[in-house]
């Protein structure tokens, strides 16, 4: 079949590799009918996460028809069911995944001992993610096998389109905690850092949710016009000061609610120095991110707000304000998505017509156009935000 | 196809037959050749100055010659990034000093102005490969190439904004409501 591969940095390349076959009973393999590009691709792009390795099929947003089912799915799925695979390997039956906290499933990285070096603990396994989560196999490709396949779905119904039910593997339930764990309430003003697809879906999330006002941040013209389209209010940081202006629209008192959508590869402006910075220190290994937005965030964000940070980080940041974080009594909320929480109430909301992920694709291509796209979306060339792949 | 790397893969997972087209373009193949002749002679500056000074005819300019591989090392860093422009505008700028360098040692006292000359064609060769990336590299990853479009149509929202505002804040009704 064909896969996009990752074979170093920058270098994506669209290989003939074998098929992939059921290997534990909870296995199914399914026919990729749609996959995407998701932003946290291109940190593996840059090589910014360590434990990739040359060889790993990309893609962690993918969705298609079940082809082959392992004997202990148990009924669950069938042949020929459509299913979205959320970008999270849960088993279903630890004590995480029945809290809950289906991102930090106790049971499916099978390359535990390395997350247990770096992170303290165990995470979930995650498709085409590093080996740090596993080493899966990911998405980006013309078959996929899903392990713990009976719990790792999410059904499509009758009459949903692709492109309206593959976002529920990642971005849609990603901008979606990000707003839900920020507990708007109708007087609060929403500021979201970053429009890229993951923005864009914080932006409408927040909305829905019944913030007073939603602000966002970037400095890509199409973008926010994107966010604008979306009920917010833009701010383009090339142009004027995102303090400035937030101060403004809250009476000087910042926005209660932030959303760090951006992570760690915050934009570098000469008008930012620490982000030139951080560059510098990145560039050389001695700081793996660059929190120039986070630092922005915690800065202007209401005393006693909540910073929701939907965005990645992957190692170390530095100058992290603390002490502005700690006297205004910040609280913090993260983590990678629990996709399956959310997911039957986004599907119904799909359904009904409250919102259309589907709006933020600007690009579909097939699947062996794929390196080229990566190009594309990360040089944020031909006005790119979203790219959809073809197999 | 053997792949070092298939060997970390389970038996399940598909491994490697043949490889395809990459999203690396020429000219960064070429940068990423440069950042590496870029490390290569920074090492043997900084590691090997007499070497260098002796080949030259510039006895007692070691430090300075030093100097030069610590800057090699950092544009060699810089160009073997993601910022690779950067890099290769650092490496051009780098290659006007050394032949500013180089002229200064065309002088008839010195025994080795032959190898001199050699070396300024060699760094003029490299100025023009550093230049020509620096170019190819700005124009493939040019943000302005391609369509401009914005999406002030794109709401993502069927009913409208207005319709959307607090939608989700509401409590989900527990039955439809029977039709009259």
């Amino acid at each position: 079949m064909k896969a996009l591969v990752w074979h170093g940095k920058e270098d994506i390349r669209c290989d003939t590799v074998s098929d992939p076959e059921i290997e534990h009973p909870r296995d199914a393999v399914i026919k990729v009918t749609s996959c995407a590009i998701c932003g946290s691709d291109l940190h593996l792009f840059h090589n910014y996460i360590p434990a990739m390795m040359p060889g790993d099929i990309m893609g962690h947003e993918t969705m298609g028809e079940v082809v082959e089912v392992g004997s202990g799915v148990n009924g669950k799925l069938k042949k020929g069911d459509r299913i979205v695979v959320p970008f999270t390997i849960i088993c279903g039956e630890c004590e995480q995944c029945k809290r809950g906290n289906f991102s930090v499933c106790e049971t499916t990285n099978r390359n535990k001992h390395l997350a247990e070096k770096v992170f303290g603990h165990t995470t979930a396994g995650l498709f085409g993610y590093t080996h740090l989560t596993g080493g899966y196999p990911g998405g980006q490709a013309e078959y996929l096998r899903v392990p713990y396949a009976d719990a790792t779905h999410i059904k499509v119904p009758d009459g949903m389109t692709d492109e309206q039910a593959l976002f529920l593997s990642d971005i849609f339930p990603t901008g979606w905690q990000g707003a839900a764990q920020c507990d708007i309430e109708p007087d609060d003003t929403v500021a979201v850092w970053g429009c890229g697809p993951v923005g864009q879906m914080a932006i409408r999330s927040a909305i829905l949710l019944g913030a007073k006002q939603v602000v966002a941040i970037d400095r890509i013209p199409e973008r926010l016009a994107m966010a604008e389209a979306g009920g917010a209010i833009t701010i383009n940081f090339d142009k004027e000061s995102v303090v400035e202006r937030l101060n403004e629209l809250t009476d000087n008192k910042g926005p209660e609610k932030c959303i760090d959508c951006v992570g760690f590869e915050s934009h570098i402006s000469m008008a930012q120095p620490d982000s030139v910075l951080d560059r510098a220190k990145q560039m050389f290994m001695l700081e793996n991110d660059r929190p120039h937005a986070l630092r922005e965030i915690i800065y202007v964000c209401r005393p006693g707000g909540i910073v929701s940070i939907p965005g990645v980080y992957s190692g170390f940041s530095d100058m992290v304000p603390m002490g502005a974080l700690m006297n205004k009594g910040l609280t913090i909320r993260t983590g990678q998505t629990h996709v399956n929480r959310w997911t039957e109430d986004l599907k119904q909301r799909i359904a009904e017509g409250q919102i259309d992920p589907s709006f933020v694709i600007t690009h579909t291509v097939p699947l062996a156009q794929g390196p080229e796209m990566y190009r594309a979306f990360r040089d944020k060339q031909d006005s790119c935000v979203k790219v959809v792949l073809k197999p | 196809m053997f792949h070092f790397s298939n060997l970390v893969r389970s038996k399940g997972d598909p491994k490697i037959i043949a490889t395809g087209p990459s999203s690396l373009t020429a000219a960064d193949r070429l940068a990423r050749g440069l950042g590496w002749f870029s490390i290569a002679l920074g090492t043997l500056e900084l590691l090997a100055p007499h070497r260098v000074t002796r080949a030259l005819g510039m006895e007692g300019r070691e430090g300075l010659v030093r100097a030069y591989g610590v800057r090699e090392l950092l544009t060699g860093v810089m160009t073997l990034s993601v910022e690779k422009k950067a890099g290769l505008w650092s490496r051009v700028a780098g290659d006007g000093l050394d032949m500013a360098t180089l002229l200064g040692e065309v002088r008839p006292s010195n025994p080795r102005v032959g190898t001199v000359m050699a070396a300024l064609v060699m760094v003029g060769g490299i100025t023009v490969l550093d230049y020509l990336a620096a170019q190819d590299v700005a124009r493939q990853h040019d943000a302005r190439r391609g369509r401009k479009r914005l999406y002030f149509d794109r709401s993502g929202f069927p009913k409208g904004v207005t319709a959307a505002r607090g939608a989700a804040a509401l409590p989900r009704p527990t039955s439809t409501p029977a039709a009259t």
